[in-house]
């Protein structure tokens, strides 16, 4: 069942970042993007990530891409003003990299062995939980400076007058 | 439900040569359409109820004019809906604009999947249950942007980006009133939730009871959710009189009906949860339906759980026809100056209180004396 | 439970799409998106290898990375507003005053 699955989700996947990157407004990219960030919470499914898969939809599908969306309405630019995209030679070798870097990747990919763990329910909240608040309380809490900052900074930067 | 499908596949000899996966899908088919068609009922009736209570409360009658005392009348109005014709405006993004509906309804419909119906009577008891439901909810969110945006309308767009932004800052109350009950649970399952409100003790075993934090935490969740909802206190992404409709004003007939049937939708797991929560569920007061031989022990958790959730959807919509509106910045000062911070000092006062008492409620504590 | 493998090549493809959205692009809107791509593909790792392992870690990590991810969102587009109300652009060739 895992390896159906997984193909199914997987092409979604990478179909829809190649329609993120290809289309021309922003809109249709953002909303390929989500169904990007939909197929890879299905893939943390499979690999019994239950909470992370629903925290990825809460945050990329309720917070994260609602702000683009938002943004993308909000500075709505017209058709004929988006930028100009040409293919120049720049760009073109740019791209040939990140192909370098899928292709690296795939042999890493195939090289890779580690003994599998016994335990099945790494994924879960139990399991998350307890290593969050104990193992790493310390970068959980810092986490939580880091959203104050961005939400600090986010108001500082977007806001006209303070 | 595969288990569902063995059970079935061994009860019944001739569909013993059926493949387990068929037996599987098949079982998942029955389930969802059962579920739909409780969806479509209770958006049908629940219209109905709708206009009966605001004619009692606005001294009219309502709707009584198809069918004995207007009971069909939510059939004329599906009719209407279906027959009439399907307007995409000229300037419309065409593709969005057809998806919305479909998006925002299978937001509100795949929350059904995790509703604890009864004894045994839940499409899937997932682990993550509430985060589930708050999961899917962000469908609603993306789709209602969509309709706004693609309606290519001013008073769509002003509506769209007031509904989101009303549903993103009332989620958080809204997870963070219900995690009291997830703390006393110590599980994300909603089955498992309601599990731990049984007992004896009858209603005093529900978590409404259990400490005045959760007392206290029922009336935000019902405050947050009243608003998460787009109920009228807070219906400002619709507000008739001044956005004339709000996201759905360029929508006619079948898509309308799809919004139409998601806010019904939404109403319903809201009250579901609440009496999921807080209310005991499926559980009968004084009495332990588990232990009823055969169906009956189902029937009767499920005619429970139905009480409850309906009589919350009736407070609903008793409070959406007798309070005024707000306005869109009282509405944002209500959410993150009042609400989230309540619910904060909410949560850590019912963490307290299960450190402090190893997790026991004032019920079982005054229980434990005699 | 299938080898990691497979979904670290899938990882690797959809951190290569993200790579080349960034390099390729002008609009600054879908550069930000396809970095959340990349640190998406990340994720797809993290969760592919924390399971296979059976070690909560990769949850963890895949967790503080999806944090990050939701400051960068929120700081970036508020940077491309205040961008966007100063040059009426969002064309990134075309802020370029810091290049003399």
């Amino acid at each position: 069942m895992e390896p159906i699955l997984f193909i199914i989700f997987g092409a979604i996947a990478v179909g829809g970042a190649i329609m993120v990157v290809t289309r021309k407004h922003p809109m249709s990219s953002a909303l390929y993007l989500i169904l990007t960030l939909f197929a890879v919470a299905a893939l943390f499914v499979l690999r019994q990530a239950h909470f992370l898969a629903a925290i990825q939809v809460i945050v990329y599908a309720g917070a994260v891409m609602v702000l683009f969306i938002f943004v993308i309405m909000l500075i709505n630019v017209p058709e004929n003003k988006l930028p100009m995209e040409r293919l120049t030679g720049l760009r073109l070798l740019g791209v040939v990299a990140a192909g370098f870097l899928i292709l690296e990747s795939a042999i890493l990919a195939r090289r890779f062995a580690m003994p599998a763990g016994s335990t099945a329910d790494a994924g879960s909240v139990q399991a998350v939980g307890r290593a969050l608040f104990t193992d790493y309380l310390l970068a959980f809490e810092i986490t939580s400076v880091l959203l104050l900052a961005a939400v600090i900074g986010a108001i500082a930067l977007a806001k006209r007058k303070i | 439900m595969e288990a569902l499908a063995l059970k079935l596949m061994s009860a019944v000899p001739a569909l013993a040569g059926v493949p387990l996966w068929a037996m599987t899908l098949l079982v998942m088919v029955v389930v969802a359409v059962i579920l739909l068609v409780f969806a479509l009922t209770f958006g049908g009736l629940g219209s109905y109820v709708l206009r009966k209570v605001a004619g009692d409360i606005q001294v009219r009658i309502g709707p009584n004019r198809v069918g004995p005392y207007g009971l069909l009348q939510f059939l004329a109005d599906g009719v209407k809906l279906i027959m009439k014709e399907d307007i995409i405006p000229a300037k419309a993004d065409r593709f969005l604009f057809a998806l919305a509906p479909y998006l925002v309804f299978v937001g509100s419909f795949a929350a059904f999947v995790v509703v604890p119906f009864g004894v045994g009577l839940i499409a899937s008891d997932l682990n993550i249950g509430v985060y589930y439901v708050m999961a899917v909810t962000s469908l609603v969110v993306i789709g209602v942007l969509m309709a706004g945006w693609a309606s290519n309308n001013k008073w769509a767009l002003l509506g769209g980006m007031r509904a989101v932004a009303q549903i993103v800052s009332y989620e958080i109350p809204v997870g963070m009133a219900l995690l009291p009950a997830v703390l006393i649970a110590g599980s994300l399952s909603l089955q498992d939730i309601v599990r731990s409100q049984g007992g004896l003790l009858g209603i005093f075993g529900w978590n409404l009871f259990h400490n005045p934090f959760t007392f206290f935490s029922f009336f935000l969740y019902f405050t947050a959710a009243q608003a998460e909802t787009n109920q009228t206190p807070f219906d400002l992404p619709e507000a008739e009189s001044e956005l004339v409709s709000g996201y759905n004003v360029e929508y006619s007939g079948i898509r309308y009906a799809f919004f139409f049937l998601a806010e019904f939708g939404d109403m319903f797991v809201v009250a579901a949860l609440a009496s999921a929560c807080f209310l005991g569920g499926w559980h009968v007061p004084f009495f332990r339906a588990e232990t009823l031989p055969g169906a009956w022990g189902n029937l009767l958790s499920l005619g429970a759980f139905l009480v409850k959730a309906f009589g919350i959807v009736l407070v609903m919509m008793w409070v959406r026809w007798t309070l005024p509106r707000l306005r869109v910045d009282q509405l944002m000062r209500m959410s993150w100056k009042y609400l989230v911070p309540l619910t904060f000092v909410n949560l850590l006062g019912v963490s307290l209180w299960l450190l402090v008492f190893r997790g026991k409620g004032i019920p079982q504590l005054i229980a434990s004396i005699f | 439970m299938m080898e990691p493998t497979a979904y670290l090549l899938l990882s690797g493809i959809l951190f290569g799409i993200g790579v080349a959205g960034v390099v390729a692009r002008k609009n600054a809107l879908i550069i930000l998106m396809s970095v959340e791509i990349m640190l998406n593909a990340v994720n797809v790792a993290f969760i592919a290898v924390g399971s296979h392992l059976g070690d909560p870690t990769g949850s963890i990590f895949a967790f503080m990375v999806m944090t990050v991810a939701a400051a960068e969102a929120a700081v970036g587009l508020a940077i491309l507003i205040a961008i966007y109300r100063l040059k009426e652009t969002i064309d990134i060739t075309e802020l370029s005053v810091l290049k003399w």
